[in-house]
């Protein structure tokens, strides 16, 4: 069967583990893996793994997009180079899923709103951040039984699973993420916490999601709700998992997730890491599966 | 142990925390007007820095660490035209508070700032210090719950704040655990590598009754800088009552600069009446102390513990035993919980259809 060819741009965790995941999509193939260090590990490993390198930045990617039939790159660099990196990709009609904090995209959690961008035939996606994908579709599971005037989630990071790129921009991760609890999550307000835990062993990844709602909460419909979604995240998500709740206090409806990963790259209390890459991949499956039937075309987008 | 005359004609900067960290034992639910109150006191009383934030700081109006009665906008404003002398500091924990949230506070008067890691997480401040310098401000790098991380590892820390442009770095003390000799130890590693003119400093919990004694010993080990509060108004059993630490400190010959009959009268007069509960070494934050669990734990434990039915000692101890650490608080009800079930008091929810 034929599949899409995919460049993962940036050698650190993120890219690294999307190398396991994209190889085993029956839709997508990882062909080039793109870094700026050309003594990195990371890159080193890509070729180990079979997949052609360069060290020169998105730039070094340029020249080979066409003759190698690249349609969808990855990018996990940072914030900063990921307008540019979007930019020049996108002219040569190649779709960006965005796991930067960037957000120059629409901003994408498959369960919640995959469908809707694939049907728009959008040229750059934006994946949030992990405490997005992992606490966003609960709010939405409650703000679509009632609405919600603030959202508020609280992410437990292992500190072994946290890189320096995240670490040296906490504030970008906050904003994007407060922004996406309200732009997908569907509630009016919305604000995240993010925490880094060093303990040892490491703690898988926590997340605390409270929902407010405008009127006293709906129990019983809440709870299917919350229980049906967590079983859509879990097809792509196996360690997707409800330890306490939904319990409600007053008009606050509380959930208490962990998500384990599947441990492709790094161990499985890294479910943050995990449930990245697997949005991103999952995300890609679906546009990938639209060009493969014919139903999508990418468009180079127009230079500037 | 060196003795208590090598240290006469030490100047020492007291660091006030009613304010901030005793909004923890207020529920956060201090008013604008007691803020000027108290702070117009201390001011008075020529405490040089007072710290005005909500509990959990810049960014700290949530769910997770409740809701104060104004925002920390609004107490800023309120306090800082009023101060004669003291300046106005504000915490900043990286993950909650970020630097709109600074560049906002220094706005509205603010010219000093803690940065808060956990000890081991020095590098997600790089950005707020940098930012907090390049305002201007005073910028303290503040590394919680100290106690988790070796004399040598917290230095390390510690060197890289200073890197990113604190002047001051901070051994804070946030389960009220350490004993005198594990301050001695870390503020002597710290001064091993530190720059000369970086200044160290302590922030104490009471837990185990020890706030005085080991603000005392990071002094005789280099520290230049003490927190606490009036009356020990703070998280858990409180801050290193202030007062108290004034008048040791008088006793040695230690020089703070501040009116001690004024600052007996503020604790006295003004902050004890203003207590909810006596801040105390009570049973649950001792527990804190001997557990070295996060102060602030102790309020929201009592809630779960009344809610769940599970005692908050036993939440306390697990929530140590799990390695928590601050801001955590949501897994609080979270163990609360997870016990209850364990305990058969409380079920599963299950899909109705």
């Amino acid at each position: 069967m034929k599949k899409i060819k995919c460049a993962l741009i940036g050698s650190g965790n993120i890219g690294t583990d999307l190398i396991y995941k994209v190889k085993r999509s029956p839709v997508l193939e990882p062909v080039w893996m793109v870094g700026i260090d050309a003594a990195s590990e990371g890159l080193a490993r890509a070729r180990d793994m079979g997949l052609k390198t360069t060290a020169d930045g998105v730039d070094g990617l340029l020249p080979h997009v066409l003759d190698d039939g690249i349609q969808i790159a990855f990018d996990a660099t940072s914030a900063y180079v990921h307008a540019e990196n979007s930019r020049k990709l996108n002219e040569l009609g190649v779709m960006m899923i965005d796991l930067t904090p960037a957000a120059i995209g629409p901003l994408c959690v498959p369960p919640v709103n995959l469908r809707e961008h694939a049907d728009k035939a959008e040229m750059n996606v934006n994946m949030i951040s992990c405490a997005g994908q992992a606490t966003i579709p609960i709010v939405n599971a409650v703000a679509r039984v009632q609405s919600v005037d603030y959202a508020e989630i609280v992410a437990t990071l292992a500190s072994k699973s946290i890189g320096p790129g995240t670490r040296m921009n906490l504030d970008e991760f906050t904003y994007t993420t407060s922004n996406a609890i309200v732009q997908v999550g569907g509630a009016r307000r919305g604000k995240a916490i993010a925490i880094i835990n060093p303990a040892e062993p490491p703690l898988i990844m926590r997340n605390t999601i409270n929902c407010m709602t405008d009127d006293a909460p709906d129990q019983a419909r809440i709870i299917d709700s919350v229980l049906a979604m967590i079983a859509e995240v879990q097809k792509y998500v196996p360690g997707y998992r409800l330890v306490n709740g939904p319990v409600f206090d007053g008009k606050r409806v509380s959930v208490f997730m962990e998500v384990a990963g599947l441990g492709d790259y790094l161990p499985k209390y890294a479910g943050n890491l995990d449930i990245m890459t697997a949005a991103a991949c999952r995300t890609a499956e679906m546009f990938a599966e639209e060009i493969l039937a014919g139903t999508l075309q990418l468009k180079a987008t127009e230079a500037a | 142990m060196s003795s208590p005359s090598s240290l006469k004609g030490r100047k020492v900067m007291l660091h006030d925390m009613c304010l901030r960290d005793g909004m923890h034992a207020k529920r956060e639910q201090i008013s604008v007007e007691q803020m000027v109150k108290v702070a117009t006191a201390l001011d008075d009383a020529g405490v040089p820095m007072i710290q005005v934030t909500h509990g959990g700081g810049l960014g700290g109006n949530s769910l997770q660490h409740g809701f104060a009665l104004a925002s920390n906008e609004d107490y800023l404003k309120a306090v800082a035209p009023k101060m004669k002398q003291a300046k106005i500091s504000v915490l900043l924990i990286p993950g909650m508070g970020t630097m709109r949230d600074l560049q906002s506070a220094y706005d509205c008067g603010a010219r000093s700032v803690h940065v808060a890691t956990h000890c081991t997480e020095a590098d997600t401040s790089p950005q707020h210090i940098a930012f907090a310098r390049k305002l201007g401000m005073d910028a303290t790098g503040f590394l919680m719950m100290a106690h988790l991380n070796d004399p040598q590892g917290l230095a390390q820390q510690g060197k890289l704040m200073e890197s990113y442009g604190a002047q001051t770095i901070y051994i804070t003390d946030s389960a009220g655990y350490m004993l005198p000799a594990d301050v001695t130890d870390r503020v002597a590693a710290l001064r091993a590598v530190l720059k000369p003119e970086t200044e160290i400093g302590f922030h104490g919990h009471h837990n185990l009754g020890m706030g005085v004694a080991n603000s005392i010993a990071a002094i005789e080990a280099g520290a230049r800088r003490i927190d606490g509060s009036a009356a020990g108004l703070g998280a858990g059993a409180g801050n290193t009552p202030l007062e108290v630490f004034a008048a040791v400190c008088e006793r040695m010959g230690i020089e703070t600069g501040v009116d001690l009959f004024k600052l007996m009268d503020v604790a006295e007069d003004i902050i004890v009446p203003m207590m909810d509960h006596l801040v105390r070494v009570d049973r649950e934050s001792l527990t804190l102390g001997y557990a070295g669990v996060y102060s602030t734990f102790v309020l929201p434990a009592k809630r779960a513990a009344a809610r769940f039915g599970v005692p908050a000692r036993d939440i306390l101890v697990e929530l140590g035993r799990k390695k928590m650490i601050g801001g955590q608080e949501d897994m609080i009800e979270d163990t609360a919980m997870t016990m209850a079930k364990e305990r058969g008091l409380l079920k599963d929810v299950a899909r109705t259809t």
